[in-house]
Formats: structure tokens, C-alpha cells, sequence
């Protein structure tokens, strides 16, 4: 008989039992639907052991990879500690080291802990301010010695959050900020794929610590990163990304500008229209999207409909909250 | 015991190979595929996966009321034979596309159309 940790509580996983059977019957809040693996909904994660891998079928490499199980096809091997998706998150404070514009409303970010902390580029954390307002942004390099978080952050109109980074954050500032979340990121495997990353806006963050992680890791197969804005002034990094598309072969940037003004160098239309009449056929490809809703679910099913696997195919949509 | 059709089939990952090739036929589809606008596709996936683990006698808890439930929405918009027929054909025509043979491909069938009066609320 295993012990199951949730929190401060402990249960007991009975033989013959899962670990959805268990918290069932101890009226844990948790939520299932089929109980046979197919529908995900009881996705849990065991932050410090691998799961069995039996409980890992059919979910997506980067959800395996942060240990992530289905709770139904669980039948542990030993003592586990398991968390629920909703579990209240651990902050860290970190101190702003960076603050300066990248383009006309969009600001650098740079926050350093005094420990290592853990995370896959391209995943993202929650900010939290001393009032308790929270919002998500994602993570713009690779973990590195310096134990620094790099944040691209758009003012929006009337953004509460966005307009405190802005206006009122200094260097020296302290800041909380939540454990790393999201599936959204490169794994060393497969490296002959075809990688395609799409983004608009400040999408270009989590897009750009994919990247610099592929390049790092020696990926050989192409890499398209295709950056859209609807005016030259609100794309960023630009010359940065030549420089790197000068420096590495397969690596090709694209960027995108659908309003009326478009200069030289720049490829006119959407990001997604730009990508999908480049690329047309994206069959063994993986693909990052990030950014508008509306962008990242169009591309997700066009990309699917040209040949990528759904489980090759990680989204990270901008969630806008109301002010 | 004899094996079930799921088992004889491949399991689940003959099952996720099956999703795909099923539901790119189905979004190609102009007849059905307003029927799969707006859905989120990670969802969509998953509850195609269900369908054919269904379809393969393979374990799900689904009922009638649970398929008359989830299909409710969409008879309203007008779901009709004609869009469950077209649902068939790709089903078929997905197995055929795996190299199923035939008198799997038939118990399949079978099996997926004896929810048809289910999914369009009759």
C-alpha cells in the first residue's frame, strides 16, 4: 500500500486501486470524466518522482517530460506526492536587474533570484503584485547561470498590471513570481524535424526562448520564426534575428506586417496567412504558436490540416483580462 | 476470452493513428465541418479518440445520455442523418486508409451506427 500526498494530506492508495480510485473514494476535489485514459481530464502531476509510464499514454512529450500523469491509469510503484492543477502556487521574490524598452510599448523585463530557477524555455509564470493582482507572462530565455527570468511586457490599454511594470517598477524592485507553467517548449529529440514558430505581438517571447533552446541543443532541421506585428514600430529584435538567421543555416526570419506601410525586408499579410503560404506541407513538422486567440486557433487547425500531429503542435494563447 | 475488436485492432496507438487521419477528413469535410467550429482542437482530439476507442469496443463509459447530451446543441443547429451518414463514410474510409481488414472495418461500423439515433436525439 503507497501513501498519496496532496498538500498537508496523506492517503492510501489500496491494492488493486488508481490513484483516481483512491481520491474518489476520499472525496478528494478532483476532475474525471472516462476512467479509462481517453479524456484527459484527470491530468495530475507528481513533481518529484517519474510516474509509471503506463499512466503517461497518449499525453504530449512536454506534459511527460514535467511528470504530468493521468490520475485513472495510475497505479503508483511507490509513495507519491501528487498535485492537482488547481493547487494554490509557490512564489519567489526576485529583484528587477532590467527595465528598458524594446519598441514603443513594449518593455524588457529582467528579474534575478538568488537560486537556480527551474524552468523549460518558452513556458510562462504568474507576476504578482504587492496587492495581490496576478497576471501571466511568458518566460524570453533559456535557463542560465545567472538565475535571471527575461519578460517582454506590452503596455495595453488601461492595463492595470502592464501599466505598474511600466510606469511604476524600478531596478531594484522586488517582485513575486510563480513556479514556471506551460507545455509549450522544445525537447532535444527528433532534431531533423522541421520546426515552424508563429507569433504576434509580445508572442515573440516565448517564441524566442524555443529558439535560442533549439539552436542550442544543435537542432539541424529547418527552423521558420515568423513575427507579426501591424506596424514595423511594434515588431522588436528584428536586427537581433537577422543577425542569428545569418549565423545559423536552417534558421529562416520572417517577419510580418499586415498594414498598409511596409518597408523593405518585410513580408506583407498576417502571420498565419505568411506562414501557411510558405510552408505547405508541415507532415513529421512541430509548431509553436503563440499570441492572439484568434491567430493561434486558426494555425492550429491549419497546421494540423497540412500534415503536423496534434501532439506535435504546442499553443500558448494570449489570455487578455478584463481591467 | 476472445480478444475485442480495440485489442485486434491495435490499441491505443492504433487509436490516435486513426483520430488523425479521421479528423483531417472531417474539417476537409464542407457538408460537417461547420459542426467543428469554434471547438477547442486539444478537446476535439480527445473526444475523437473516445469515439473510436467506442467504435472499437474498446473501454469508454459512454451512454446514450451522455451522447444525447453532448449532441444536443448541434441537432438544434440542424444535425441530421445526412451529416452522421457523412461521419460514417470517413470512419470507413479512415480504416480502409490503415489497411483494417474488411471484417473489422464492418464490426466497427456496427458498432458506431448503433449510436446514431443517440447523437441525433431521436
Amino acid at each position: 500500500m503507497y501513501k498519496l500526498t496532496i498538500g498537508e494530506k496523506t492517503y492510501y492508495c489500496q491494492p488493486g486501486e488508481s490513484v483516481l480510485d483512491t481520491f474518489l473514494r476520499e472525496n478528494v476535489n478532483i476532475s474525471f470524466a472516462c476512467k479509462k485514459g481517453t479524456c484527459h481530464s484527470c491530468i495530475v502531476r507528481s513533481p518529484n518522482i517519474l510516474p509509471p509510464e503506463s499512466a503517461q499514454v497518449g499525453l504530449k512529450n512536454t506534459l511527460k517530460k514535467l511528470n504530468h500523469f493521468l490520475a485513472c491509469l495510475c497505479h503508483p510503484e511507490q509513495n507519491m506526492v501528487i498535485k492537482l492543477p488547481d493547487q494554490s502556487e509557490f512564489y519567489t521574490e526576485g529583484t528587477v536587474v532590467v527595465n528598458q524598452l524594446l519598441n514603443r510599448n513594449t518593455l524588457l523585463l529582467i528579474i534575478a533570484f538568488k537560486d537556480a530557477f527551474e524552468f523549460n524555455a518558452g513556458q510562462f509564470v504568474n507576476l504578482q503584485r504587492p496587492d495581490g493582482l496576478t497576471r501571466s507572462y511568458s518566460i524570453a530565455n533559456i535557463p542560465q547561470a545567472s538565475n535571471t527570468l527575461e519578460f517582454h511586457i506590452r503596455r495595453l490599454p488601461d492595463g492595470r498590471f502592464s501599466e505598474w511594470l511600466h510606469d511604476e517598477i524600478k531596478t531594484g524592485d522586488t517582485i513575486a513570481v510563480s513556479e514556471a507553467r506551460g507545455h509549450c517548449f522544445y525537447l532535444p529529440e527528433r532534431k531533423e524535424q522541421g520546426l515552424v514558430l508563429a507569433g504576434t505581438g509580445t508572442g515573440l517571447a516565448p517564441l524566442a526562448g524555443i529558439l535560442t533552446d533549439a539552436l542550442g541543443h544543435g537542432h539541424s532541421g529547418p527552423i521558420y520564426l515568423f513575427h507579426g506585428s501591424r506596424e514595423v514600430d511594434d515588431l522588436y529584435w528584428v536586427d537581433e534575428m537577422r543577425i542569428l538567421a545569418e549565423q545559423h543555416q536552417n534558421f529562416y526570419y520572417i517577419p510580418c506586417l499586415s498594414g498598409e506601410h511596409v518597408p523593405e525586408g518585410f513580408t506583407p499579410g498576417r502571420v498565419n496567412e505568411v506562414a501557411l503560404a510558405t510552408l505547405t506541407d508541415l507532415k513529421d513538422w512541430r509548431v509553436f504558436l503563440c499570441g492572439h486567440p484568434e491567430m493561434v486557433n486558426q494555425m492550429k487547425k491549419m497546421t494540423f490540416l497540412k500534415g503536423a500531429s496534434m501532439k506535435d503542435i504546442y499553443a500558448d494563447a494570449f489570455l487578455i483580462t478584463a481591467t | 476470452m476472445s480478444k475485442t475488436l480495440y485489442e485486434r485492432i491495435g490499441g491505443e496507438p492504433a487509436v490516435s493513428a486513426a483520430v488523425e487521419i479521421f479528423y483531417r477528413k472531417v474539417l476537409n469535410d464542407y457538408r460537417i465541418n461547420r459542426f467543428f467550429d469554434n471547438v477547442d482542437m486539444d478537446k476535439q482530439i480527445d473526444k475523437q479518440k473516445a469515439f473510436f476507442t467506442m467504435a472499437f469496443g474498446g473501454p469508454n463509459n459512454y451512454t446514450g445520455a451522455d451522447m444525447r447530451k453532448a449532441h444536443a446543441h448541434l441537432v438544434e443547429i440542424g444535425l441530421d442523418d445526412s451529416h452522421f451518414d457523412a461521419v460514417m463514410e470517413h470512419l470507413g474510409a479512415t480504416l480502409v486508409e490503415l489497411e483494417v481488414p474488411d471484417t473489422l472495418i464492418a464490426e466497427a461500423a456496427a458498432i458506431a451506427e448503433s449510436a446514431r439515433k443517440d447523437v441525433l436525439g431521436k
